[in-house]
């Protein structure tokens, strides 16, 4: 990794806690209609992982998917303005914080429901195979999707046609309340790849090296031509579920452990320690991405609401019965 | 013992926990229903009661805890499977719709599936595309099912515990916006038919069948056109299959006319099948075409004033009121 690859790394990591934390401020002033699920703790993941994606590889993500989108290329403002329900946001408003798209950047869709990008994700790869390119498709899901028939059955299928996808799991250690340790009954949720004949990896999701590491021999594997991997990345949810769950099924000494394995404090560390940055470099660039975020977030709080109207667009009634 | 106030979520839990004391072969499963007591708390305090074992918390495999539920109804135990929303029933449609609604019929009535599938169904603020669904009328198209919508505390416990005593695979919806709102409910257990309908207010000029949430925002809209002078009779079937049309019927020939408000969709929907019955039998009756006022026919979007856009609303059903009864010339001019 080049300088500039590792200071981007940080970038866009301070990039989505930033935003997240925005959203959360957002959300308790009453400019969010809905919950969100946030992304707090989980940055080295979508970061480590999309540095290596070119803007033409595409990636499905979940309910928890505002870090994906801005680690495959989305501008901060055009997200925020999604979450908080708006027209100038990336599905001008009709989507909403769990359901994002921008093909235009590969991101092919931020998906609600538990498991349902995975057969998505498989898709991707089987177009990139027939189109003969070299792209690569990447989902990103839980440690509670991992349960779901939905994962079997893409990573049977992926294997078996040796299909460009990269399946990143993110294990947070929960699904909504319920503690991965009371769902799956195996410590390490890469285990599973052998069962589909496939490449599995664990690697701990809060160091962005070892995140970018795994991702990049998965896409080397994949555009090879190689078939497809699974990265289970270990992390931690180190807020609720979504925004007003207090989690307290959980100790605060348990969520106090994993916030001091922060993996932003972790990256800004090593590249201090090996002289990629300077403490000022540190402040600059945080400065810096502080004023983007206090922007977008302006941004989407000026934005106007899409005019009601506009729900009937793509719509698909009979158009015989248009006028009673 | 009549003026005892609770909220939805607390009289459908009353009636589950009655049902689990009174009957060892009553469980619950389903993600996150365990200690945490699910997502809108619909059972708290069982692990604390009845343990781990009567109230599991599940991986999120919806297909298994459906299909689980089948299992284990055919081994003589009373499952109630919590698939969460409704919306993500759909992964377990296989086993709801191809496994527990045919087995009795398939086997001669050799096995019966005693099982509950409860969901949440319904908008609430901004859920987005698929967290909104109101699927219901899927359900009811399939033989060998029975739908159950709640429209109020009272009838969520006694249909609760009529569900679970059901020989056959119930569905069970409880609509989200429905679940803190408070009623009077008995403290005693008590049982509500499956199939009998209420009528929620008596009236002369328009019957109007309305479900689920619809039956809140109906009542207001009928409170609205009194002073126009219309006189408005609400029916709540309270559970879609099997229905009562008698009391539909009854209505529609003393009022006649027809208006189904439905917060489904209205293609092959419920307020198609209730008009098409109504039809049917009581043609000679209807002194104006029937007419239905659903949720337009659109996903449903995650911005406020879009949501509001295709949905009803108290105002939205008394001007179409108005508009059947002939006092209004601006009917809504919409895909509906
Ligand atoms: C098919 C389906 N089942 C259940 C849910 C409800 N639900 C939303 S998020 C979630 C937990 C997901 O856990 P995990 O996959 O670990 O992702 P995380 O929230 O930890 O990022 C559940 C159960 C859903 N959205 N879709
Ligand atoms: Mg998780």
């Amino acid at each position: 990794m080049n300088r500039e690859m590792k200071i981007g790394l940080l970038e866009t990591m301070l990039k989505i806690r930033k935003a997240e934390l925005q959203l959360a401020v957002m959300f308790k002033n009453g400019k969010i209609p809905s919950g969100a699920h946030l992304y707090e703790g989980e940055e080295a993941i979508a970061a480590g992982v999309c540095a290596n994606l070119r803007t033409d590889d595409q990636i499905t993500s979940t309910h928890r998917g505002h870090g994906h989108c801005i680690a495959k290329g989305m501008e901060p403002r055009r997200m925020m303005a999604e979450v908080c329900a708006k027209s100038t946001g990336c599905c001008s408003g009709k989507g909403g914080t769990m359901h994002m798209f921008d093909p235009s950047i590969g991101v092919m869709g931020t998906i609600g429901i538990v498991g349902g990008g995975m057969p998505i994700a498989t898709g991707l790869g089987l177009a990139a195979k027939l189109q003969g390119t070299d792209r690569v498709a990447v989902s990103f899901f839980g440690d509670g999707a991992s349960n779901n028939g939905a994962f079997h059955e893409s990573l049977n299928m992926a294997s078996l046609w040796k299909l460009p996808v990269i399946y990143v799991c993110e294990n947070n250690q929960f699904a909504t309340s319920v503690s991965v340790k009371r769902s799956t009954p195996i410590e390490d949720i890469s285990v599973r790849a052998i069962g589909y004949g496939m490449s599995g990896v664990t690697v701990d999701g809060n160091k962005v090296d070892e995140t970018y590491a795994a991702a990049a021999d998965a896409v080397a594997r994949a555009r090879r031509g190689d078939g497809p991997t699974l990265i289970e990345c270990k992390t931690y949810r180190i807020r609720g579920h979504f925004e007003g769950d207090d989690a307290i099924y959980r100790s605060k000494e348990e969520v106090q452990a994993a916030r001091e394995r922060d993996p932003i404090e972790y990256w800004k560390n090593v590249l201090l320690g090996d002289g990629t940055i300077s403490e000022q470099d540190f402040i600059d660039l945080n400065e810096k991405i502080e004023q983007l975020i206090a922007q977008a977030a302006q941004f989407a709080d000026e934005s106007s609401y899409p005019t009601p109207e506009d729900a009937l667009k793509l719509c698909g009634g009979n158009p015989s019965l248009l006028v009673k | 013992m009549a003026d005892r106030r609770i909220r939805f979520v607390e009289a459908l839990r009353e009636g589950m926990r009655q049902e689990m004391e009174r009957d060892a072969s009553v469980f619950v499963m389903g993600e996150g229903v365990g200690p945490h007591g699910s997502c809108f708390k619909q059972t708290d305090g069982f692990c604390a009661q009845f343990g781990e074992d009567r109230c599991r918390d599940t991986p999120i495999s919806e297909q298994a805890i459906a299909g689980a539920a089948v299992g284990a109804a055919l081994a003589g135990m009373r499952p109630i499977a919590d698939l969460m929303w409704i919306d993500f029933t759909t992964l377990a449609t296989d086993q709801i719709c191809n496994q527990a609604a045919k087995l009795r019929y398939m086997s001669d009535g050799q096995v019966n599936v005693p099982a509950v599938f409860r969901a949440t169904t319904g908008r609430l603020k901004s859920n987005g595309a698929q967290h909104s669904g109101s699927w219901y009328s899927w359900y009811v198209n399939i033989p060998g099912l029975k739908v159950v919508v709640p429209s109020n505390p009272y009838d969520a416990k006694g249909l609760i515990i009529s569900a679970i005593r059901d020989n056959g695979p119930v569905v069970y919806l409880e609509h989200k916006m429905l679940l803190n709102v408070k009623g009077e409910v008995p403290e005693e257990s008590y049982t509500i038919p499956l199939g009998v309908a209420e009528v929620k207010k008596e009236g002369s000029d328009l019957t109007i069948v309305a479900t689920g949430y619809e039956v809140t925002d109906t009542m207001k809209a009928a409170a609205m056109v009194e002073a126009d002078g219309i006189s408005v009779e609400v029916i709540d079937p309270r559970t879609l299959m099997p229905y009562d049309s008698d009391t539909i019927l009854e209505s529609v020939r003393k009022t006649g006319r027809l208006l189904v408000v439905d917060e489904g969709f209205r293609y092959c929907g419920y307020g198609s099948e209730i008009i098409s019955m109504v039809v049917e039998n009581a043609m000679e009756c209807l002194k104006d075409r029937p007419r239905q006022f659903t949720a337009m026919h659109s996903t449903v979007p995650f911005s406020p004033p879009l949501e509001e856009y295709i949905m009803p609303s108290p105002v939205k059903i008394a001007n179409e009121i108005r508009v059947v009864m002939g006092k209004s010339l601006e009917p809504e001019v919409a895909i509906r």
